[in-house]
């Protein structure tokens, strides 16, 4: 069923997303990043000098202390918030013309979905709005994306009849509705318990093999950044800047049993160090 | 084709006989309301037999306070006279209901739009809200005669507030997560308006179209005791100046099953619409 829908769902480039990632060219690109924001009590520095690459295919968590601007990060790569210094890239493009070409999705931590309407409307959404009537061809099939996320029959229910782990689910078959090349998730599974979380980070993975999106993922649990993380881009706070970008190999699949490694252990007690150190 | 025909009865008489799960639910819950619903019945009657048992008990003359079953007679021999009454004052609160709550929403909507508009103008329809509906009535008639129109604009002016207040509360009701899902998918302001604003201040917009609309009957009575010969409003005076009790309390029954009657629309009409459940309102 799954690879029906990932299938279906891949845009022709992106079909071989292997070999995209085998590939060096940057997805995103990060250069002297800095971000300030003013308020009453004078300029306030989130982020300063930040800058990365996220290889195109990759799939790049964000680990920090809180305050230390990983969200910000997301939202100035997401157009959301202006960047006040150096430069952000997008498969070669500003954010702001990303964000018109549709190259990026956003995943938020609450799912974000409009209470009014059924879980398949809900992903025809991105469909609907921002002049994208006209390019219907270029999109995933909803009900194929509800399949793969594993909604299946559950089409009709309306938001509220539905688990929180089922929303992030709608959510994240709706950022996936117009082909993203960049999904960008901040903390999409931090409200939901561990089980379902857990759950969802094995089905993220297969998700991410299956569509050949590059993914950026924001969360503070380091056992998710290692699990999910090709790399982990750990910041510092006060204010937020690149502390180490740490590649993660555990050569081969990743299941739920990876976390119980020595290989998994040694990682996370690497990133708790760092995060000790940084806050 | 025997087997299933014969079969169906079989099946479906099978849930009601063994497990109480299907009717027996359905009966609990009809036994249920009954038990809820019982205890109002029940008094409103009694109140109507003590009413009438002290009203003919004590001598009451008929002028001071009418017997229940004088007000049901005045329905049956004096119907035409409550009904040509009624027709008028069903349409000048039908049509400010309307008038009212359209203004209503529209002013909100630019309200939202233009900061500018709203603190010019808000603090405004605070103070004309604030002026008694009974002393703007004699303005108004000075103002558009003794036609119907007087008596429409009185009953959107009551309509007016809740719902310019409500709409306004509804329309920002919005996740500022929302607008960021909305900003990321470069969606117009139009399309925010109509795919997000609209639709997340429709529960503001219910609970207000709800109290409108009985405020709106109140809107046209009042307005029909300023200079008017028709309707219910110009009714009541009549039967209170002519010391006809039975026909007065008519004439308020009718009045209040107006008002009722159009919040039972009110409501039924949001059962429809509304088949989300707002998060986090009333």
């Amino acid at each position: 069923m799954s690879t029906v829908a990932a299938e279906s769902w891949a845009a022709p480039a992106l079909s071989s997303a292997p070999a995209r990632r085998a590939g060096g060219a940057a997805a995103v690109s990060v250069r002297d990043l800095a971000v300030r924001f003013e308020s009453d009590a004078g300029s306030v520095t989130a982020l300063d000098g930040v800058g990365f690459d996220v290889p195109a295919g990759g799939f790049v968590t964000m680990l920090g202390p809180s305050g230390c601007g990983k969200s910000t990060l997301l939202r100035a790569v997401a157009d959301l918030v202006p960047a006040s210094e150096g430069e952000i890239a997008v498969f070669g493009r500003t954010p702001e013309e990303a964000r018109l070409a549709r190259d990026f999705a956003f995943v938020f931590q609450d799912a974000t979905l409009l209470p009014w309407r059924s879980a398949i409307d809900n992903v025809r959404l991105p469909l609907e709005v921002g002049g994208r009537d006209g390019a219907v061809e270029q999109h995933a099939e909803p009900e194929k994306l509800l399949a793969l996320v594993g909604l299946t029959g559950r089409e009709a229910a309306l938001p509220h009849e539905l688990s929180g782990g089922m929303r992030q689910r709608v959510s994240i078959a709706r950022a996936l509705v117009c082909r993203p090349r960049v999904l960008l998730m901040d903390e999409p599974f931090g409200a939901l318990d561990e089980i379902t979380r857990d759950k969802l980070n094995e089905e993220l993975l297969r998700i991410w093999r299956e569509t050949g999106t590059t993914i950026i993922f924001v969360t503070h649990s380091i056992p998710e950044a290692t699990f999910l993380g090709q790399k982990c881009l750990v910041l510092s706070a006060h204010p937020g800047r690149v502390r180490e970008y740490v590649d993660i190999d555990f050569g081969g699949p990743r299941t739920l049993a990876t976390r119980d490694t020595l290989e998994f252990v040694e990682v996370t007690a690497h990133l708790r160090g760092l995060l000790e150190e940084s806050s | 084709m025997n087997g299933p025909r014969g079969a169906a009865p079989r099946a479906a008489r099978a849930p009601a006989a063994g497990s109480a799960a299907g009717n027996g639910r359905r009966a609990r819950s009809a036994a249920g309301r009954w038990r809820r619903r019982a205890p109002a019945i029940v008094a409103a009657f009694g109140i109507l037999a003590l009413w009438q048992g002290i009203v003919s008990g004590f001598g009451v003359p008929t002028w001071i306070a009418p017997s229940p079953v004088q007000v049901l007679q005045v329905f049956v021999e004096r119907g035409d006279v409550l009904w040509t009454n009624f027709w008028p004052t069903l349409m000048e609160a039908a049509s400010g209901f309307l008038v009212g709550n359209t203004v209503a929403a529209v002013l909100a909507v630019w309200f939202v739009h233009s900061q500018l508009a709203e603190r010019a103008f808000y603090p405004i329809a605070v103070f004309v809200n604030t002026i008694p509906i009974i002393a703007v009535a004699p303005i108004l008639v000075l103002l558009l005669g003794n036609g119907y129109a007087p008596k429409i604009v009185i009953a959107a002016l009551i309509c007016f507030f809740p719902t310019l207040v409500n709409m306004v509360r509804g329309l920002k009701a919005v996740s500022p997560q929302m607008l960021e899902l909305m900003r990321v998918l470069s969606a117009s302001g139009r399309e925010v308006l109509f795919k997000i604003r609209v639709q997340s201040s429709l529960p503001f917009l219910f609970a207000a179209l709800k109290i409108a609309s009985t405020t709106c009957v109140i809107g046209a009575i009042v307005g029909e005791w300023i200079g008017s010969n028709y309707g219910l409003g110009a009714l009541i005076l009549e039967a209170t100046y002519n010391y006809r009790a039975p026909l007065l309390y008519a004439t308020v029954i009718l009045g209040a099953g107006m008002a009722v009657a159009a919040f039972a629309i009110v409501t039924l009409v949001e059962r429809r619409v509304l088949k989300w459940k707002p998060p986090e309102v009333f």
